[in-house]
């Protein structure tokens, strides 16, 4: 079981409390129901399912609630940084 | 607006109230489970702005640091999330009524009959919620006055630690049977 | 029978105290503190077992959890039979009952063993080989045969009567390993304060003291200063000490996952747990693991009576038991002279030292020959004499020529060297490095917080090991936070240090011999095999060990796997790291499922959800239905009457008269601020901001893919305040849903949601006579149809209680659902009950509610709905507000497949019997003269008997379905083929009548 730093609990908290809500950082059109098929299939359907650095959406559900962004080695399966929803992709990883 | 809305629930009641549980107990070793009698609990939701007003209103300071409480005059404010508060009133106070007080904007909705709350206490009280918590519960991680949603086996409580060795826990009333069949368990084996 | 091979006086065990135990049904005696094994050799029991494949016969090898062999079957009581339990790791109490496993009709013999004869059919990769061809010959031959041929002891066939526990554990410093290494780490991070965990498979700490006889730490013999170490932790309070606890797996950030063997050694639990599961998690975690002996590969190493010569000096030193009158020691490596001396200087004699080394020298090689002990250097056991127990050893030189020469022995000790424990190293994903100079494997890369020490990380000597661990827990306690550095380190003033040893098969068992030398004596795998892996093309030490199954039993290769890759190195003219080692994975040793499972098991397996108003339908005969957690009633039978006849009656009842039905399952989710309409109409299909306070509407919520999600009747408490409904099953998902929406698309909109699910009892009131049932006991709410016209909500009270009342059916009958505060669902129910008796109202429970909501075509999402079905294709366009610019799913429902023509529709379907009754999830065809696979071009997704109706009625889905009405469509079934009518979805009051009946 991961530990999970919860951006707004601002400590780590065990992963039983999370659950993970998928790819980060794809932002519904604003004008969806005016866009193409193919605008609506990448924004729907295609992620990008990286080897290594991952961007990835978190819900603290059985703490604060709220949901998160976190940054994600998908190959050792380890947190590098959360931050709150809303805020800008990170520029710089730490220690990466 | 929110506030206008916000219902006054007078449990002037013409029919028994019969809680989920109704003052059962359990004692094994060092702890005790006990069913706690009903309470006024009111969710509050509001941003910022809203904090001092519904303070104001509520007569205790809303905590602003995470998984932190505030108590005054019977009644207990539990932060729960950055824009969420539970009040629990345990002295006959209408938490709700006074929300409706508060100019600034807010969601403030009854939800006295959603919980069944426990008292477990005692030196194993500790190992007691461990039977069934990921959380570390010493005193460092989790001081008296801690609060914060958790799960406790399958089921998702509100964990608050009144004393070193008293916790309060609040689940949702479906789920108090196992949260009291699992506490019980859990109070066996840190007597073992 | 006396315990003749006892010596008084010798060993740690208080051997006044007594304690009978039973072995395959004959009674021995042995003494508190003895496991199976030493009470077994105290009685010079060494056959135990019979081995997995060839069902050889087979002794005792080792004192501890890396024991192949000698597996047996524990039975406590009818009820409490526990196979493949490690005889060296179960501690004896009195009345222990002990089987052996794997022979027929006993142990002595065994049918089975004409396997070992029949051996060439079972040489390696047999599982993949001999039961190939012909196909028809595996049912009638093969699976039969593995079927009784396979398998490792039996499993009980009652249910577990014990009781498991689990708690999760958090500590600065973990200490995995209680031997020397341990204790002097656990001792220097406890001085911090701070809180600290050591744990020991064994039932005392001590690890390799306990054997080591030439060991002394400050001023005390090294098992003395072991007891008094741990005895001092365990009085700190910031120390736990969990002794017969064994750390099975290592998973990410210090998460540790402990075994801890409760009550196993008792003969009367009591009421304490069998097993407790920790779950630990460490911010720094010391691994003390030690290191495990290996064995020499030589033919029929597996004779009973051979035997570790660690595992035979702990029998001596710590249990007081000899394993033989006259005992030969095979080694490599200097430590199996240790054991050699402690039975000589105990009185046992030892007939012969054989060394593989050249001219063996050195202290330990000195003070045996000073002891009269014949040395054997350069040579090698070739052979051994006896079968149920080993009766000689036959011994040639090395290199080979005569000198041949056959000594008698009763037990011979062997030791090829040790290798050290990384399994929970390379658990934590660390990696290991092959270490030339010495032939170990040793943790190589860190991935974790940890750190390595002792024997399990190549450190030789005791000295060398406190030291490093001493300074390895200070380290971790200051990396945790801790202070440390007053407290004197443990000072080593004698110990035992011994050489290398070696690595493969010795002399008798080389390349191009046929004998059966056992590399892995659990499954039976010899060099033999693992060389014919090579032969057969295997080149990876993980294609060898799938092909030959060495190192895949339970005891995981631990003693086997070194041997195992050194002859594969060898075969393929390889060194040993380019063949590299298997993965090491959890568990480290056997866990039982109790221990898994731990308190999750009856009542607490699941929760198990309960409204206000269960005890009530309990008491009146409900039958009740498990709704995901929830208990629903399901129909109310009374006077004997079955399910069939109860639904009929509720049925017309309802619709005569009326009934009450428990909806408090239905999620429930109060929508709160001023955008709370405009949030509305982003959730769902429909329009809400003109939907008056005081009013309810149907809404549909779509996934941003068009299809339907969640259904549910909403009501406008006012301006700012909705109440929404969903289905039981969507309770969760559907906040879930809302929250993410509005937190992260929509986090502009001033709204705030809040579950009430369980805050409201629900009590549905349909039928005509419903408003009679409730108006005597409502207060406040003018209930006329012109003031709360069908799909309105009031808030007022009832039975003197707060209600939030809703005008609305979900069975086309006048109907209310009566909201309550929780806690007062009962009482009101039964205030409603009383009135409801007045007019014959009934209650009822989900059956009757499916097929009043069926004959009225109302659909349950997860019923008529599957996550492909779109609000068109269920009829409900209606609901779909056509002006709205967005909503979730408003783009995903023009998708060009979710438009196109001849999508499946929801139908109703009328058999051409009307008391033919369709089964759910039957297929539809058009055409039943097609050829099987038949082109299928629909589904039933409800379909009941309906006693309104006088008929069965059915709802499907069918391709093009709405443009079908009238046609004559077919339903193969594997006996008949039912002919249906397609129709509207509407069987019963069309026009919607009784909405105001
Ligand atoms: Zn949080």
């Amino acid at each position: 079981m991961l530990l999970i730093r919860c951006p707004y609990c601002e400590e780590e908290r065990p992963e039983i409390e999370f659950r993970h809500a998928g790819e980060a950082h794809v932002a519904r059109p604003t004008d969806i129901a005016s866009i193409s098929d193919e605008e609506f299939e990448t924004f729907f359907f295609i992620r990008a399912n990286t080897r290594g650095t991952v961007y990835e959406r978190w819900r603290h559900v059985h703490g604060c609630a709220r949901f998160f962004n976190a940054v994600r080695d998908s190959m050792s399966d380890r947190f590098i940084m959360t931050y709150k929803a809303g805020d800008p992709k990170p520029k710089k990883l730490p220690g990466v | 607006m929110a506030k206008a809305a916000a219902k006054t629930v007078q449990e002037a009641a013409g029919v028994e109230r019969r809680p989920a549980l109704g003052g059962q107990d359990m004692s094994a070793g060092g702890v005790k489970v006990a069913v706690l009698p009903p309470a006024n609990r009111v969710s509050l939701r509001a941003r910022q702005e809203a904090v001092a007003s519904l303070s104001r209103a509520l007569g205790v300071a809303l905590p602003q640091k995470p998984k932190t409480s505030a108590a005054k005059g019977g009644r207990t404010v539990f932060w729960l999330g950055p824009d969420e508060w539970f009040v629990l009133d345990e002295q006959g106070g209408d938490a709700l009524a006074d929300c409706g007080k508060a100019k600034g904007l807010h969601s403030a909705v009854d939800v006295s009959h959603r919980h069944v709350a426990f008292a477990v206490s005692g030196p194993g009280a500790e190992a007691t919620i461990a039977a069934g918590c990921p959380r570390d519960l010493s005193l460092a991680a989790f001081a008296v006055g801690d609060c914060s949603r958790t799960v406790f086996g399958k089921a998702e409580i509100l964990l608050y630690r009144v004393s070193e060795q008293e916790f309060r826990v609040e689940c949702w009333r479906s789920f108090s049977d196992y949260v009291f069949g699992l506490l019980a368990e859990g109070a066996r084996d840190a007597a073992a | 029978m006396a315990e003749s091979f006892r010596l008084p006086g010798r060993g740690r065990l208080a051997q006044a105290r007594t304690a009978r135990f039973t072995f395959d049904g004959k009674s021995y005696g042995g003494v508190a503190g003895d496991t199976l094994a030493s009470a077994l050799l105290a009685n010079g029991v060494h056959l135990v077992g019979r081995s997995f494949k060839y069902h050889r016969p087979r002794g005792i090898l080792s004192a501890g959890a890396e024991e192949p062999n000698a597996l047996v079957g524990i039975h406590r009581d009818a009820s409490r039979k526990t196979p493949n339990v490690r005889a060296t790791v179960q501690e004896l109490y009195d009345g222990l009952t002990a089987v052996s496993q794997n022979r027929w009709p006993s142990l002595g013999f065994d049918v089975g063993a004409v396997n070992d004869l029949a051996s060439p059919f079972f040489s390696a990769g047999f599982y993949y080989k001999t039961f190939m061809w012909p196909k028809a010959a595996w049912k009638s031959l093969y699976e039969p045969f593995i079927r009784s041929a396979a398998g490792l002891g039996v499993a009980p066939d009652q249910s577990d009567p014990d009781h498991y526990a689990a708690r999760f554990a958090h500590c600065e410093v973990l200490v995995l390993g209680g031997g020397a290494a341990g204790l002097a780490a656990a001792l220097a991070a406890a001085e911090s304060g701070l809180r600290v965990i050591i744990c020991d498979e064994q039932a005392e700490l001590g690890g390799s003291l306990r054997f080591e006889s030439g060991a002394a730490i400050d001023g005390q013999n090294g098992w003395d200063w072991a007891q008094a170490a741990a005895a001092r932790l365990a009085a700190m309070d910031n120390v736990r000490v969990l002794t017969r606890t064994t750390a099975f797996g290592y998973y990410l950030q210090n998460f540790v996952a402990l075994a801890e063997r409760v009550s196993d050694h008792l003969s009367s639990p009591g009421g304490l747990p069998r097993e407790r599961l920790w779950q630990v998690r460490a911010k720094r975690v010391v691994l003390a693991t030690g290191s495990i002996e290996r064995h020499m590969v030589f033919p029929d190493n597996d004779r009973p009576g051979v035997m570790l010569a660690s595992a035979a000096r702990t029998y001596l030193n710590h249990y007081g038991v000899a394993v033989g009158k006259n005992v030969g020691v095979y080694t490599a490596n200097d430590s199996a002279y240790a054991g050699a001396i402690d039975l000589k200087k105990a009185g046992v004699n030892v007939a012969a030292i054989v060394d593989l080394r050249d001219n063996p020298s050195g202290p330990m090689v000195d003070e045996a020959r000073a002891l009269g002990i014949e040395i054997h250097g350069g040579r090698g056991v070739v052979r051994v004499g006896g079968r149920l127990r080993v009766s000689s050893i036959t011994v040639k030189p090395r290199t080979g020529g005569d000198g041949e020469r056959t000594i008698a022995v009763d037990a011979l000790l062997v030791s090829a060297g040790w290798t050290p424990s990384v399994h929970l190293f390379s658990q934590s994903r660390g990696k290991v490095t092959f270490n030339d100079e010495v032939k170990r494997f040793l943790p190589g890369t860190y991935a974790q917080d940890c750190i390595s020490v002792g024997a399990c990380n190549g450190t030789d000597g005791l000295a060398a090991t406190i030291d490093e661990a001493y300074a390895a827990g200070a380290k971790a306690a200051r990396e945790a936070g801790g202070k440390t550095g007053k407290a004197a380190k443990p000072k080593v003033e004698a110990s035992e240090s011994w050489s290398r040893g070696m690595l493969g098969a010795g002399p008798g068992a080389e390349a191009g011999t046929t004998v059966k030398a056992f590399v892995d004596f659990q499954n039976d795998v010899t060099a033999k095999d693992i060389r014919q892996a090579v032969r057969e093309g295997m080149q990876s030490i993980e294609h060898v060990k799938r092909f030959t199954t060495n190192g895949m039993a339970t005891d995981q290769g631990k003693t086997s796997n070194m041997h195992g890759l050194a002859i594969a190195a060898e075969e393929l003219g390889k060194a040993v790291p380019e063949v590299g080692l298997t993965t090491f994975r959890a568990p480290y040793t056997p866990v039982t499922f109790g221990t898994i499972v731990g308190h999750a098991r009856g009542k607490l397996f699941d929760p198990t959800r309960r409204t206000a108003m269960h005890g009530w339908a309990e008491r009146h005969g409900a039958v009740f239905e498990d709704v995901g957690q929830w208990k629903r009633a399901w129909y109310f039978p009374q006077r004997g009457e079955d399910m069939h006849a109860a639904v009929n009656r509720e049925c017309v009842t309802v619709r005569k008269s009326a009934g009450l039905f428990d909806a408090s399952t239905l999620g429930k989710i109060e929508v709160v601020g001023p955008d709370a309409a405009a949030f509305m109409e982003l959730m769902y299909t429909n329009p809400w901001q003109k939907l008056e306070a005081g009013r309810c509407r149907y809404g549909v919520m779509l996934r941003e893919d068009g299809f339907i999600y969640d259904d549910g009747v909403v009501g406008r408490l006012a301006e700012d305040r909705f109440h929404v409904t969903t289905t039981t099953g969507g309770a969760a998902r559907v906040m879930n849903h809302m929250e993410d929406y509005l937190q992260t698309e929509f986090p502009h909109l001033k709204v705030w949601l809040t579950s009430i699910s369980e805050q409201w009892a629900v009590i549905a009131v349909q039928g005509p006579k419903s408003r009679d049932i409730i108006a005597p006991l409502v207060e406040g709410i003018d209930l006329s149809d012109e003031a709360m016209p069908h799909m309105s909500v009031r808030e007022g009270r009832i039975c003197g209680v707060p209600t939030r009342l809703f005008r609305m059916s979900f069975s086309g009958e006048r109907g209310f659902e009566v909201n309550v505060p929780a806690d007062y669902g009962e009482a009101v129910w039964e205030a409603l009950w009383a009135q409801g008796r007045k007019h014959d109202a009934c209650a009822y429970g989900t059956e009757t509610m499916h097929v009043l909501r069926a004959e009225k075509g109302y659909i349950i999402v997860g019923q008529d709905t599957d996550g492909t079905v779109t609000p068109n294709d269920a009829g409900l366009d209606w609901a779909v507000g056509k002006k709205k610019t967005d909503f979730v799913g408003i783009r995903g429902l023009k998708r060009p497949d979710l438009v196109a023509e001849g999508r499946r529709q929801l139908v109703g379907l009328r058999t051409r019997h009307p008391d033919v009754v369709l089964e759910e999830g039957a297929q539809i065809v058009a055409d039943p003269k097609l050829p099987v696979p038949m082109k299928m071009i629909g589904h039933v997704t409800s379909s009941y008997w309906s006693e309104n109706c006088g008929r069965s009625i059915a709802l499907a889905l069918v391709e093009g379905g709405r443009k079908r009405m009238g046609e004559t469509l077919y339903v193969p079934m594997p006996d008949r083929t039912i002919e249906v009518e397609v129709t509207g979805m509407v069987f019963f009051d069309e026009k919607g009548e009784r909405l105001n009946g």
